[in-house]
């Protein structure tokens, strides 16, 4: 970011939130699952480090709060903050996908 | 269960009933228990409501809870889409009977990165059959599942299992699908849910629209193969398996009248119950007064009667009949009839006939007229008009209903042959015209398994109904109307005639009885006269001899004579 925005530092503060919270759907620890978590950890710790919370919420513990989170696949990631809120679904194996989807990293084309 | 279902019900395969009137007669019972089932139709065809209506039906009635899973709409929304139909989803579930889970699914907010499946689905459905004893699950639709996924093959695969642990568990269900331009279905679904696939159509003719409903396949079970009409009415969803009624009506001996008193006495003293009239004619022929006879007698026996009419509005055929006498307002005021005026234009044949078994399953009518059935011809050919009345008197004649149904037909017969094997009693109007005037005449072209009479009567409305009156056959041929007045004057003048004269040689004879007497008394007092004086002829005559010997015995005494032989014993 240059320009007008430079001269006003407080300007840029909602756009990096100090923490990203991170929700992780899983149903018992299948392959599928257990890969998502690994795949989550690794790109967070490398691009969030210090700045996530991941929550792996287990619906086997409470199957109505898929319906209530409208969670149809498992594994699924919600990015709870910063807003807006966004799903990744599937096992996260695609690292630049997922922080695509996390909107760490700019679509392919666009200016860093 | 009825007979159809007996037979066609394969052993050892038990169904579930969707208590959709008219759908568990055509699958023999309802759905493959324990199975799924896939519905398919195009949008608007009613696929949700079936869905529902299976849903609302196990809760309520065969205490079969059920969870309806929906990627359609929110849960609010689908309780307001049927509370109108007088499904109360919210208190079903509420009682635990139901449970509904809506899943918005909006395939630009989601991203998909390596493998995934659709287990919260399972678990979901998995804690409701635990927790609420769920039998039936309904997935509404499918293509929008398929919607919120990029990766198809995953989402089929996991449906695939979806339906497998589904039978596992027992549980019968229902998947919806959007109807797909090749197949059955767009994603092939139906390779998945083989054992029974219902599909829902929703067809415009003409600018008329037509549900129907086809059971496609039905795995283990004979099932009825043709196409349903069915409706979507304020009681919900309702399926006519008509071609199914078997032709065992009951055949009651009871007689009916039709309210001409005359016309009963061509019929030999009515019709049978039951049975179905075609009053065919040409226009103005008084179809819709005779009708209305039939109306009125059994209003006024206290029946139940639904009237039907394609042609006309319930308002004009009321004041119409009244100028002929006849009040029906009286009888819609005392809720005896029911009258359903049907444009054949607003609707298709089968919706037609879908209303008709709806009305008739509420107001259970015991006789019916249908007016104007030729009126259903419009825009449609022949031969499906020709099904569709037969379907109609199916329907009539399978619940004893005795009905009257009129057309319009050109003067050759034949016009109404199509129809005319299916009714019982055949009746036609004519006009004919002569002198100068068109009278009505009516003939009983048939009257099935009764005495009818082969006359034709004159047919005349006045002013306190229709009246049958004789017709006289005269050189010219049967002779009406002023013809009729006019010979009818001629026989009453000569009737007149005749009986002047027999009053006159009565007369005569009375005169010549009355002067025969009078001979009669003067010769029987001449002989009175007569017997007397023969009477003191005689008398006289005794005396004097008896005088005679009187003074010869005196004589004698003084003349000491010999006593006579004759008067010894005298003298001693």
């Amino acid at each position: 970011m240059t320009g007008p925005h430079a001269a006003e530092p407080g300007a840029e503060a909602p756009v990096l939130p100090e923490i990203w919270e991170l929700r992780l759907y899983v149903i018992g620890r299948s392959p599928k699952c257990a890969r998502a978590i690994e795949n989550l950890q690794a790109a967070c710790e490398q691009h969030l480090a210090g700045r996530y919370h991941i929550e792996v919420v287990d619906l086997r513990e409470s199957p109505r709060l898929a319906a209530d989170d409208q969670i149809l696949a498992v594994p699924t990631l919600v990015r709870k903050l910063p807003p807006p809120i966004r799903k990744i679904v599937g096992d996260l194996s695609n690292t630049d996908r997922l922080l695509v989807g996390l909107q760490l990293r700019p679509r392919r084309g666009e200016a860093t | 269960m009825s007979a159809l279902a007996d037979d066609t019900a394969g052993p050892g395969l038990p169904k579930a009933p969707t208590g959709i009137g008219g759908l568990d007669e055509i699958t023999g019972g309802g759905l493959p228990n324990g199975r799924s089932t896939l519905v398919t139709g195009g949008t608007g065809s009613g696929k949700t409501l079936l869905g529902l209506q299976f849903l609302v039906a196990g809760a309520r009635e065969y205490g079969e809870p059920g969870v309806l899973v929906t990627f359609e709409e929110s849960a609010e929304k689908v309780s307001a889409n049927v509370a109108s139909l007088g499904f109360d989803l919210d208190g079903l579930q509420q009682d635990g009977l139901l449970v509904v889970y809506a899943f918005r699914v909006d395939p630009s907010a989601v991203l998909e990165t390596g493998e995934f499946d659709l287990e919260p689905l399972f678990l979901l459905l998995g804690d409701t059959i635990e927790h609420v004893g769920a039998k039936r699950v309904v997935l509404d639709t499918i293509e929008l599942l398929f919607g919120a996924f990029q990766s198809q093959a995953i989402v089929r695969a996991e449906l695939g299992r979806l339906f497998r642990w589904l039978e596992d568990r027992a549980v019968t269900a229902i998947v919806t699908s959007e109807r797909g331009d090749t197949g059955l279905t767009s994603h092939g679904i139906e390779e998945y849910v083989s054992d029974c696939v219902i599909v829902l159509d929703h067809r415009i003719d003409d600018q008329i629209s037509t549900r129907r409903l086809r059971v496609v396949k039905y795995r283990g079970s004979a099932h009825e193969t043709n196409e349903y009409p069915f409706l979507i009415s304020a009681r919900g969803f309702m399926v006519l398996p008509i071609t199914s009624v078997a032709l065992d009506y009951r055949a009651p001996q009871e007689r009916i009248s039709t309210g001409v008193t005359r016309l009963d006495h061509m019929l030999a003293g009515g019709l049978f119950r039951g049975s179905t009239v075609l009053v065919s004619g040409t226009a103005g022929t008084g179809k819709t007064t005779l009708a209305a006879h039939l109306i009125d007698s059994a209003c006024a026996r206290g029946e139940r009667t639904l009237l039907v009419l394609f042609e006309e509005s319930p308002d004009q055929v009321i004041r119409n009949m009244r100028s002929v006498g006849l009040d029906l307002r009286r009888w819609v005021e005392a809720g005896l009839l029911r009258i359903w005026a049907a444009r054949p234009t607003a609707f298709g044949l089968e919706t037609h006939l879908a209303i008709l078994a709806r009305l008739i399953e509420e107001f259970t009518p015991s006789a019916a007229v249908l007016d104007g059935i030729a009126g259903l011809a419009h825009g449609s050919s022949g031969a499906e008009v020709s099904s569709m009345i037969a379907r109609q008197i199916d329907l009539l004649k399978a619940r004893g209903i005795t009905a009257m149904a009129t057309t319009l037909a050109r003067e050759d017969e034949a016009s109404t042959v199509g129809i005319s094997s299916l009714v019982d009693t055949w009746l036609l109007l004519r006009n004919v015209e002569s002198d100068g005037e068109r009278n009505r005449l009516l003939y009983v072209l048939k009257s099935r398994g009764s005495a009818h009479s082969n006359q034709v009567r004159e047919f005349v409305l006045t002013d306190h109904g229709a009246e049958l009156l004789d017709v006289y056959v005269g050189p010219a041929g049967v002779v009406t109307g002023s013809a009729r007045v006019a010979q009818e004057a001629r026989e009453r003048s000569a009737e007149l005639q005749q009986s002047e004269d027999l009053m006159r040689r009565s007369r005569e004879l009375r005169r010549g009885i009355m002067e025969q007497e009078a001979q009669l008394a003067v010769l029987q007092d001449e002989l009175a006269a007569g017997r007397a004086e023969l009477e003191r002829i005689e008398e006289r005559g005794r005396r004097q001899v008896a005088d005679a010997e009187a003074t010869r015995s005196v004589i004698a005494s003084h003349r000491w004579a010999d006593p006579t032989p004759g008067d010894e014993g005298r003298q001693r």
